[in-house]
């Protein structure tokens, strides 16, 4: 059972957290303008990395607070905990983040067109 | 009393001044306090202990502890009987009653046994090769094998006992009470560090209580323990948990013990648990788990009266007991000269010692032959006589490579054979830990190599075998471990330790017969799943090279003792076939239990009424006390139906449901989930989960919304009132409140942080009554007199507050059975008293309460969804015929990308229908297939399935909504629906029934 510091509660076991899979997926502003393909890479396409992964977790049996964590998928290691809407400091999170392919997308590139246009 | 002759008359750690009575398969023996079950049995020199799994070869006991692959008990009779057990760990009490297993009709002849005359017919694989086909025969054949192919039995019944769980958290975690265990809580108990020191057996001290030949500080070694347990037991953040089996070891050294309480006294102790789960979460770990002795591949090596040399030992010198009178030592290297010089010490005779090396030069040899004894070297046992207890054996000189025999055999007579093949260091918790082993050439064995959590290893788990660098390496890591977990302090000085030095092994996987492996006699490798090296050999041959398929096609390590005593064994004769190194052939996974553990402790209290919470409305007391019948929905208890004297099911229904259209119903709707949003973007925040518009809801208005996912798919619906400006109450599905919950909290926090909205759960906060049908407006009107309750003033989806019965109330006239009706929200405290109001006030209509049936029926007639019932995450607004509930105006909400791809409007998707069948009186069954083409049997091409069907008293007739595809375009047609011993004949209609212009609700 994982052992999860909760940056508001500290450190519970796995499960009082849910699951909220990858973290840093951009809703896209207009998914209108996206076709059905590039609307599913936000919808459906996730990373399934092995080695270190940006995931999103809540404390639902506790805080019911969202955050997320930088964790090594092959072994189980957290590398870091940061709130919602930051990006990772540590130097495997921030390589994980850089290195998705999602920053590339059209969903993302949609989402962050969007949010500099307000 | 005759018993006890095998009993040794000056050792062992066994209490003599209390004599211990007990049975196995019926007949009774004596044993002492301190006994194991397999101690107990020698001493009374019984050797047969058991049936073989596959072959139903006699077996008795080959090990000392909880890697016994055959004497496997059945203990105890009735519900508290439990299957499986090791006849090594069971300790004995007054009135034991142990049986053997796998055997018919007696363990002395048993039938199944004709199964080893057989062999030919069970080589590795058979199942597989044996029963492939036809497949539809597998059933018959794995009712056959499932009987033949027994261990234990399950009791009839649940089980009595108590179990309970414990919490622990430590910041040093030792597993295994031996030198290595008790040395290092030593040094991290000395740090002031919280400390558990866990062991599975009953006693301290492991592998120091079955040697008579060293000592610690020139003590006994017994002594050192004593006096470390004392030591231990004075330190107050010391927790000692003998008995206790750390059974898993799991991410960020999360551990989890077994403890057998109270198995050992028999019956629990009053406020005693049978057993105990720990659950400890650990800063560092010290695994000190030791080592466990191979046995030999030889001719058959699985006769009762064949035992892993170091068990032997441990009967002498732990137990006082003489596991034969003549023995016959059969090595690869120098410990077994240990065992044959604590035999000569207690009595017994050695015949023997049979070495596979070439040459023998130690001083434990030394010793041995200085006491006459012969010893063979570059020999092998290769025949053994006596089926039931070994009678003697037949030893032959080994050819230059080891694979096979030269010269002639000599005979020499024995009642018990000691092997030992070497040690593997138990690292099965280090393994689990997801730790990497290597490959260790001169033990030739696995030991630990890279780990991957906060542990260390220990001692003979570490392949530190000597007794000083255990002694050492317990301290030094002890302390380390308490170091990293922040507490201060140096190991102490190492004990002067001494013990027979020892030298290197020969290893020699199989020891070769006379004729070529497999045709006379059998090599077990694995005894308990039955599994020889010619097994081994031919899945190598058939092409079963990696490890995971061998073990799966052979079955070796996959019984109860998960190859404990086989595994490494198995890997190297098929890395012999391979001629593949050892280490390149790998190993297989080894998963938790450590030893097999009883469910019932990881269920511990949660059984019968404490499973789960279950949760009542305030009106559950008046519901109980006026005979209704209930049902869980999700934790709650909702009342189903409130039968009248003598009413069937059908007939309660069909009354209740008559009063609510016809006169006045009241329903306990308090379980429905309750969500109060607050804050000035509520309304946005609305309408980006919703799929209708929500930005111009009035106050004291309601609106009914329908939620996606993202994915466009139905998740939930409910009704939300403007309460105030900035201010809304959501309903919820009773069932999906807290995902509905979890939903909101989800977007507003990852996605839209910066609307102001917040969200509460008010669900238990309210009781809420709905009285519904054309007389509740009198009953309203009866009770409340500060609201106007005319259609004008107080429309359908209006919301008032008010005072009812004298109580502060919130009334929503929003319907969920098409009936003029009021739900009546009051303080959850004031739920009994409105109710008990409401039913006084609503006499003179006979106001008829009911419950979820009726409830089901009456929004069926009208043709309203239930989220979950019509639907199941795969059915879209569209599908269910509700366009008018999304919008086209709105730019974006949650689903609506999704919902808009061309597939999600297809004509031949599943759609929500009704359905009228043939016979009004036939209700169809929910989940009954619909099919166009009917064909005399299955397979049919399936249409889709029926998602409610209630009898109507209303129409009169059954009704049924139905998924079906392309069913928007069907109606009108005829479809069937077969069912087990007939074919229902259907006609698809609109998903509406009752009421079809909808006048009522606006009564």
């Amino acid at each position: 059972m994982l052992h999860i510091t909760c940056p508001w509660c500290g450190p519970r076991d796995d499960n009082e957290f849910h699951y909220g899979g990858e973290a840093h997926i951009l809703r896209p502003a207009t998914p209108e303008k996206l076709s059905d393909g590039e609307w599913a890479e936000y919808l459906f396409l996730r990373q399934n990395a092995k080695g270190p992964f940006l995931e999103r977790w809540s404390h639902s049996a506790g805080c019911r607070q969202w955050f997320n964590v930088v964790r090594n998928t092959a072994t189980d290691e957290i590398i870091e905990i940061y709130p919602m809407g930051a990006l990772p400091k540590s130097a495997e999170g921030i390589k994980a983040y850089e290195g998705n392919w999602r920053r590339q997308s059209a969903a993302e590139k949609n989402a962050k067109a969007g949010v500099s246009g307000t | 009393m005759s018993g006890q002759s095998f009993r040794i008359r000056d050792k062992g750690r066994i209490d003599r001044s209390k004599p211990v009575r007990f049975t196995f398969d019926g007949k009774s023996y004596e044993g002492y306090e301190g006994d194991t079950l397999a101690s107990a049995l020698i001493a009374n020199g019984v050797h047969l202990i058991g049936r073989s799994f596959k072959y139903h070869r006699p077996r008795g006991i080959l090990a000392a502890g909880s890697e016994e692959p055959n004497a496997l008990i059945q203990l105890g009779g009735g519900n508290k009987s439990e299957p499986n057990l090791r006849a090594t760990q069971i300790e004995i009490f007054d009135g034991l009653e142990a049986a053997s297993q796998n055997r018919w009709p007696n363990l002395k002849f048993d039938v199944g046994a004709i199964n080893s005359v057989f062999h030919r017919l069970f080589p590795a694989g058979f199942y597989y090769k044996t029963f492939m086909w036809p497949a539809s025969l597998w059933l018959k054949y794995e009712h056959v094998i499932r009987h033949a192919a027994g261990l234990g039995k399950a009791p009839p019944d649940r089980d009595p006992d108590r179990y309970e769980k414990v919490h622990a958290h430590a910041d040093v975690l030792i597993v295994g009470g031996g030198p290595a265990g008790l040395a290092a809580a030593l040094a991290a108990g000395k740090t002031g560090a919280r400390v558990i020191l866990a062991d599975e057996t009953a006693d301290w001290g492991g592998s120091l209580l079955s040697e008579s030949d060293c000592e610690i500080d020139g003590k006994e070694p017994a002594r050192w323990v004593e006096e470390s347990v004392a030591e231990l037991e004075a330190m107050p953040e010391v927790t000692l948990v003998k008995r206790c089996t750390i059974t898993g070891y799991y991410d960020h050294n999360y551990l989890t013990g077994l403890e057998r309480v109270s198995d050992h006294l028999g019956a629990a102790p009053e406020h005693t648990p049978r057993q105990r789960l720990w659950k400890i979460r650990a800063k560092r770990v010290v695994l000190a788990t030791g080592a466990l002795e191979r046995p030999l591949v030889f001719t058959d090596n699985d006769r009762p009266g064949v035992m892993l040399s170091s068990a032997v030992r441990t009967y002498v010198n732990r137990y006082g007991v003489l596991p034969g009178r003549k023995a016959v030592i059969f090595t690869n290297n120098d410990d077994a000269y240990r065992t044959a010089l604590a035999l000569e010490e207690a009595h017994g005779r050695i015949a023997a010692i049979v070495d596979v090396r070439t040459s023998v030069t130690c001083p434990l040899a030394d010793a041995v032959r200085a006491k006459g004894i012969t010893v063979y070297e570059n020999h092998g046992i290769v025949s053994v006589q006596g089926s039931q207890k070994v009678s003697g054996v037949e030893v032959m000189q080994l050819d230059a490579d080891g694979t096979g025999v030269t010269g002639t055999a000599k005979s020499v007579n024995c009642d018990l054979i000691a092997m030992s093949g070497g040690w593997n260091p138990t690292v099965h918790l280090f393994s689990q830990s997801k730790g990497k082993l290597t490959w260790e050439p001169e033990m030739a064995a696995f030991i630990p190599g890279t780990a991957s959590q906060a542990l260390a290893s220990a001692g003979a788990c570490n392949g530190t075998m000597g007794l000083a660098d255990s002694l050492k390496e317990g301290l030094k890591l002890g302390a380390e471990a308490a170091r990293e977990a922040g507490h201060k302090g140096r190991a102490p000085a190492a004990p002067k330790a001494t013990e027979p030095a020892q030298g290197s092994l020969r290893p020699l996987w199989i020891a070769p017969g006379k004729a070529k492996l497999g045709r006379k006699g059998k090599h077990f490798v694995d005894f308990q799943n039955d599994v020889t090296a010619a097994d081994v050999q031919l899945a190598a041959r058939e092409g079963y090279r990696s490890v995971e398929h061998l073990k799966r096609y052979t079955t070796t390590g996959m019984g109860t003792d998960q190859g404990k005593t086989s595994n490494v064994n198995a890997l190297a004769i098929l890395s012999d076939v391979l001629a593949s190194d050892i280490p390149a052939v790998g190993t297989t996974t080894f998963r938790p239990p450590y030893t097999p553990a009883t469910i019932g402790a990881y269920t511990g209290r949660n059984v019968g009424k404490l499973f789960e919470p279950i949760r009542k409305t305030r009106i559950d007391e008046w519901a109980r006390a006026n005979g209704a019948k209930f049902e869980h929905v999700g934790q709650w208890m909702r009342a189903w139906y409130f039968p009248k004297q003598g009413e069937t099911f059908r007939q309660a229904i069909d009354r209740e449901v008559k009063a609510v259209r016809d006169g006045c119903g009241i329903l306990d709707a308090s379980t429905l989930g309750k969500i109060d949003i607050q804050g000035p973007d509520a309304a946005e925040f609305l309408n980006r989960i919703y799929t209708n518009a929500w930005l111009k809801l009035g106050v004291g208005r309601c609106r009914y919304g329908l939620m996606l996912k993202e994915d466009g798919m139905v998740m939930d619906d409910g009704v939300t009132t403007c309460i105030g400006e900035n201010h809304y109450h959501m309903t919820t599905t009773t069932g999906g409140a807290a995902n509905v919950l979890s939903w909101l909290e989800e977007w507003h926090q990852t996605e839209w942080p910066d609307l102001k909205v917040f969200f509460s759960s008010v669900t238990e906060q309210w009781s809420v009554v709905a009285i519904n049908g054309p007389k509740s407006r009198a009953v309203m009107q009866k009770l409340c007199t500060d609201v106007d309750f005319s259609a004008e003033a107080f429309p359908f989806m209006a919301m008032k507050d008010g005072t009812v019965a004298g109580i502060p109330a919130r009334l929503y006239r929003i319907s969920f059975t098409g009936e003029l009706s009021f739900e009546i929200n009051v303080p959850a405290r004031y739920g009994l008293a409105l109710w008990e109001a409401l039913m006084e006030a609503g006499k003179e209509y006979d106001i008829t309460p009911y419950g979820t049936e009726t409830m089901h029926v009456l929004r069926a007639e009208k043709g309203f969804i239930i989220v979950g019932q019509e639907t199941d995450g795969t059915v879209n607004p569209l599908d269910l015929g509700m366009d008018w509930i999304v919008s086209k105006k709105k730019p974006d909400f949650v689903g609506k990308r999704s919902l808009e791809r061309e597939s999600m409007a297809s004509p031949d998707r599943k759609q929500l229908v009704g359905l009228l069948t043939e016979d009004p009186q036939t209700v169809l069954p929910e989940g009954g297939h619909v099919v166009e083409k009917l064909k005399p049997q299955p397979p049919m091409e399936m249409l889709g399935h029926v998602t409610s069907s209630y009898y109507s008293p209303n129409c009169g007739r059954s009704i049924a909504m139905a998924l079906i595809k392309g069913g928007h375009a069907r109606h009108g047609q005829t479809l069937h629906v077969p069912l087990e011993d007939k074919v229902v004949k259907v006609t698809v209609t609109e998903p509406r029934f009752f009421d079809l212009e909808g006048e009522r609700i606006n009564g």
